[in-house]
């Protein structure tokens, strides 16, 4: 596998911003009771990972390391006020439904997290690859875990320009199913972040640490 | 010659050029935007109000539709008296934080097809993150809700969010808001121990959402004292 491709498709499994480098998880917590916020979410932090990555990449010869955070934190707020605005002018009921999520952007640690890995000594294309990737492995983590949430908390799937599908019939309710409640509490994120952890290192022995 | 990046100097530079450059492009981005965003506002709260009295409507013929059926809009103040100013315009978040004789409190009078004349009022408040807000539609003996609506800004989604769903709004319609000569507008109920409370008061109860209590008690605070309560002498005055 080529040294590119690996940057794309790294992030996905053994170098995943979530379950591996643990990166992102206050996200995965806030958004992900249901299925469409979360992929809307997800395509917008991998737009702005992946602009700000090409960014700093570029400037990276020039940036003063003493205030290198503070110039990172500028271009990616910077970058979040634009695709806030961008929304609110052109599209509004998007914009509605992100509401504050468009703003913790800025606060999402995977974004700082590569700009300080990666971008800062990577060449621009490399890291538009790595932001993408990275976008790629949060968006495969999030929309698992707003999927089982939304299923088993709501019996339903809301899916951007679909709607609410209905996925669990009526009949189950009628013969006394009852939707779990607790699977749109906070707690239950993690519970499922850590299903994913574990199931993932069963799969891939060598992300084991030692003890 | 090669620059020395850490020099004081340079990184002082640097900033102040990082930081004129991104508030010109942040200015400069916000000023030609502003005409549009300002548009999606407005079309927004018409689509809201059409919406409290049954008339579903789009982005591009809410402006028509609204022209239409909206015949008469007035300011009135705590007393009920009718005063000067723009109940389109009004912007209900600074009259919701003024003092109560100050408040500047907008009504929109609806004629619908069939000759049913409606009044819509809008309706501010607080949920648990932010700003929630509403528009309920009343029927012309100024008591029984025709319809309503609510939005919020960023509550919890699929808890206090549901607030602006049709399953949670459809049972305002029917409820009154006096209960002989007193006001008591509309309480909101959980289920469990809330359930008999609520089967209980048909006519002034609503279901408020599990695990959405703070934004549900916002929203009954919003029809009680924190809002409607200011309409009181408007409608007093007028019910029939």
């Amino acid at each position: 596998m080529s040294k590119n491709s690996k940057l794309l498709t790294g992030p996905i499994n053994l170098n995943n911003p979530i379950t591996v480098q643990v990166l992102g998880i206050c996200s995965a917590l806030a958004v992900t009771v249901k299925l469409e916020p979360a992929i809307v979410m997800s395509i917008s932090v991998t737009a702005v990972l992946a602009l700000a990555n090409v960014i700093v990449s570029l400037l990276r010869n020039t940036i003063p390391s003493r205030i290198r955070i503070i110039v990172q934190l500028v271009i990616v707020a910077a970058l979040v006020i634009l695709v806030d605005q961008i929304l609110k002018a052109y599209l509004y009921d998007v914009s509605k439904q992100l509401s504050v999520f468009v703003g913790l952007i800025i606060t999402n640690c995977i974004i700082m997290g590569r700009l300080e890995a990666f971008a800062l000594g990577n060449k621009p294309y490399e890291s538009f690859l790595d932001g993408i990737g990275n976008g790629a492995g949060y968006a495969m983590i999030l929309i698992i875990i707003s999927a089982v949430r939304e299923l088993l908390g709501a019996g339903t799937l809301t899916l951007p320009g679909l709607g609410e599908l209905r996925i669990i019939p009526q009949s189950f309710y009628d013969f006394g199913y009852q939707n779990n409640g607790l699977m749109i509490l906070p707690p239950m994120a993690l519970i499922v972040v850590g299903i994913i952890i574990w199931v993932q290192r069963l799969k891939t022995r060598e992300l084991i640490e030692e003890a | 010659m090669k620059i020395d990046t850490n020099s004081n100097i340079y990184t002082f530079i640097y900033a102040s050029v990082m930081v004129i450059l991104v508030a010109a492009v942040l200015a400069f981005t916000a000023i030609k935007l502003q005409p549009l965003q300002e548009k999606n506002i407005r079309v927004e709260k018409m689509q809201n109000i059409l919406q409290s009295v049954g008339i579903e409507s789009t982005v591009e013929n809410a402006e028509t539709l609204y022209n239409k059926y909206i015949t008469k809009q007035i300011v009135v103040n705590y007393k009920g008296e009718e005063i000067e100013g723009d109940a389109f315009k009004t912007n209900l978040s600074a009259q919701y934080k003024a003092k109560k004789e100050d408040k500047v409190l907008p009504v929109f009078f609806v004629k619908l097809d069939d000759g049913k004349e409606l009044e819509v009022i809008p309706l501010t408040g607080k949920g648990l993150w932010g700003p929630i807000w509403g528009y309920v539609a009343l029927e012309n003996d100024f008591n029984t809700i025709y319809g309503a609506v609510f939005d919020h800004k960023g509550e919890t989604p699929g808890l206090g969010a549901e607030i602006n769903k049709s399953w949670f709004e459809e049972p305002f319609k029917g409820k009154t808001l006096f209960e002989g000569d007193d006001f008591v507008s509309i309480t909101m109920y959980k289920g469990g121990k809330g359930a008999a409370k609520l089967a209980g008061d048909t006519k002034h109860g609503c279901d408020a959402i599990s695990g959405g209590t703070i934004t549900s008690k916002g929203l009954e605070r919003m029809f009680k004292e924190e809002w409607l309560y200011n309409y009181e002498a408007f409608l007093r005055k007028n019910k029939k």
